[in-house]
């Protein structure tokens, strides 16, 4: 279980171009819960991902994961329990090394000076070929070979092949050709409910943010000025979310990349 | 040029291109794999010989050699914790690590900035009685230093194969990537430039044991040395795993020596080294961005040789 609370960020405070990015924003999020957030350009919400994998420490507030506060604590402390995947695909893999060695990584089984077990490789080689990419075959192959859409499914099964407390998808289908964005994305629910895990996902597309998981948030000015689940998600139309945002915020909603199209 | 001149040429180069190889190595581990340029190669490769030096001359012919690749432990350390902990610039880092071993160089020498061993037990004179009267009495120097390169490469490919080794690859290849496997870069950093700076210190003690003396300036320029001689093996081998491309840094640290020895022979003055070790570096950094620019630089070219307004399309361009 994540539960946020009261967290806020300022960059640059004391300049001209202080901006207060988090504004005690308040989140709880139970176990097996999948979350697609949503909002305008600078909205907050990579901020809000940024803040609960450490990659900066809030000014104030608390984030507790499973019980345990980790408000404090450094980014690679944390990644134990949280796995990330970001828009760009380049972000997650070491291009220069092989497709098992970036495996063996993410897997962090064994000793600093273990090597590679035949139980190891046979274990990537059978989650690989559930992909069905063909990777399985070229895993002695540099990660920088693969296309985008094969280095990201890669990143996911990094990301989640020891099962994260939670799992944070900021975009990660945004970078992808359409065919290429589908398969990952069937990929990401597949493991998600074979793991049963807790998941926030950072979309721009508002059909997909309805359809997906079980919930869904808006953001802006960094805070949740949205949360539907249940019923009247449900029954929640890409038009309704439209109008609840500008009802809330009192304009229209404004993202470059929004899709509202329901076919895009 | 007889056989018989040649023979000794080729030796001596291997001599002290293997020596120079377990430097070439070291920047192998930290420019190659972390991705840090280590400016402190110099300062390192010194102490590595003052150190060396000073135990062999008090006695302990064998323990000078752990004890010059401790001092490169601790030294891989201090430059790692500057960058990694104190907020200091990794470039800066070595530079000021380098400056202050100046000083502790010539105070490990007990205040003075030459140490002779003409009568000093080194690995070396021990090896050379053991040999003395068989075939391969003159080699003993070629003997030593190619253990010692060996013994380094295969730890290299059973080290960089490991998870701490295959971590140590990432954080040169994607910082990001190694904090979400839960691993410390500045841990892999650290690790890896210890490691490192044991290889350069190992360099610089055998090359001071071997020519039986250390003065405070036998690491300088080191380190463009040893990049220009990694350079040229990564030219030569520039496909393979990690094993090949390590062998191919021994073999640029060879090449490099080589080419040195023979432009020797044609009267190149002997303090040229470096300026030749500078040249090489900047022909393999600036080539491969003058080859991206080439394009660019040939339409430019082009059209300023066409001021009468000629278009591409008319066929005279």
């Amino acid at each position: 279980m994540l539960n946020i609370s009261e967290i806020s960020k300022t960059f640059n405070p004391g300049t001209v171009n202080a901006k207060l990015v988090l504004d005690k924003l308040d989140l709880k999020v139970e176990d097996g819960e999948f979350v697609t957030i949503i909002g305008a350009n600078g909205a907050g919400k990579s901020t809000l991902f940024n803040a609960i994998s450490g990659n900066f420490i809030t000014d104030s507030g608390r984030i507790e994961l499973d019980g345990e506060d980790i408000t404090l604590a450094p980014e690679y402390v944390r990644a134990r329990k949280i796995g990330r995947l970001f828009q760009d695909p380049m972000r997650g893999t070491a291009a220069g090394m092989t497709i098992e060695e970036n495996l063996m990584l993410a897997a962090g089984r064994g000793g600093w000076l273990s090597h590679m077990t035949k139980e190891q490789r046979d274990e990537f080689r059978e989650i690989l070929s559930k992909l069905n990419m063909g990777l399985e075959d070229r895993m002695k192959q540099p990660m920088g070979l693969l296309s985008g859409g094969q280095r990201q499914a890669v990143t996911l099964l990094m990301a989640t092949i020891n099962p994260p407390s939670l799992l944070l998808l900021d975009e990660h289908t945004a970078a992808l050709d359409p065919a290429a964005a589908d398969k990952v994305l069937e990929i990401t629910e597949d493991v998600v409910k074979k793991e049963r895990l807790t998941c926030l996902m950072i979309t721009h597309n508002m059909q997909s943010a309805l359809t997906l998981g079980t919930r869904t948030l808006m953001m802006d000015h960094g805070k949740i000025i949205l949360d539907v689940s249940g019923k009247e998600r449900e029954s929640m139309t890409v038009q309704d979310l439209l109008d609840r945002f500008k009802d809330i915020a009192g304009r229209t909603l404004d993202n470059d990349r929004m899709l509202l199209d329901k076919d895009a | 040029m007889g056989i018989g001149e040649i023979l000794p040429l080729l030796q001596t180069a291997l001599e002290l291109g293997l020596i120079s190889a377990l430097t070439v190595l070291a920047l192998y581990l930290s420019y190659t794999m972390l991705n840090v340029c280590d400016l402190s190669t110099d300062g390192c490769f010194t102490m590595g010989a003052t150190v060396g030096a000073v135990v062999a001359i008090s006695g302990h012919p064998y323990l000078s050699i752990p004890a010059a690749m401790a001092a490169g432990v601790v030294s891989g350390f201090i430059v790692a914790l500057l960058q990694t902990k104190m907020g200091v610039e990794s470039l800066l880092a070595g530079i000021i690590v380098n400056t202050a071993w100046y000083s502790i160089n010539i105070a490990i020498m007990g205040n003075s900035s030459l140490l002779n061993m003409n009568k000093t037990e080194t690995v070396f004179t021990q090896l050379k009685e053991i040999l003395d009267g068989t075939f391969l009495g003159s080699a003993y120097k070629l003997i030593i230093a190619a253990v010692a390169v060996i013994l380094v490469v295969v730890f290299l490919a059973f080290f960089l194969r490991t998870r701490l080794g295959l971590a140590i690859r990432a954080t040169g290849n994607n910082p990001d990537m190694v904090k979400s496997s839960s691993i410390n870069p500045a841990f892999t950093t650290i690790v890896g430039l210890c490691i490192a700076n044991a290889f350069t210190a190992l360099s610089g003690c055998l090359l001071a044991q071997s020519q039986k003396s250390v003065n405070i300036d036998i690491g300088s320029g080191m380190v463009t040395i040893a990049l220009a001689s990694l350079l040229i093996g990564q030219a030569l081998v520039s496909k393979g795993g990690i094993t090949a491309k390590a062998c191919g840094a021994v073999a640029g640290a060879f090449v490099f020596r080589l080419v040195y020895t023979i432009a020797l022979r044609f009267n190149l003055p002997a303090y040229m080294l470096k300026f030749v070790s500078s040249v090489i570096v900047i022909i393999a950094i600036s080539g491969p961005y003058f080859k991206t620019r080439l394009p660019l630089i040939k339409r430019s070219m082009g059209l300023k040789r066409r001021p009468d307004g000629g278009s591409e399309g008319n066929g005279h361009a």
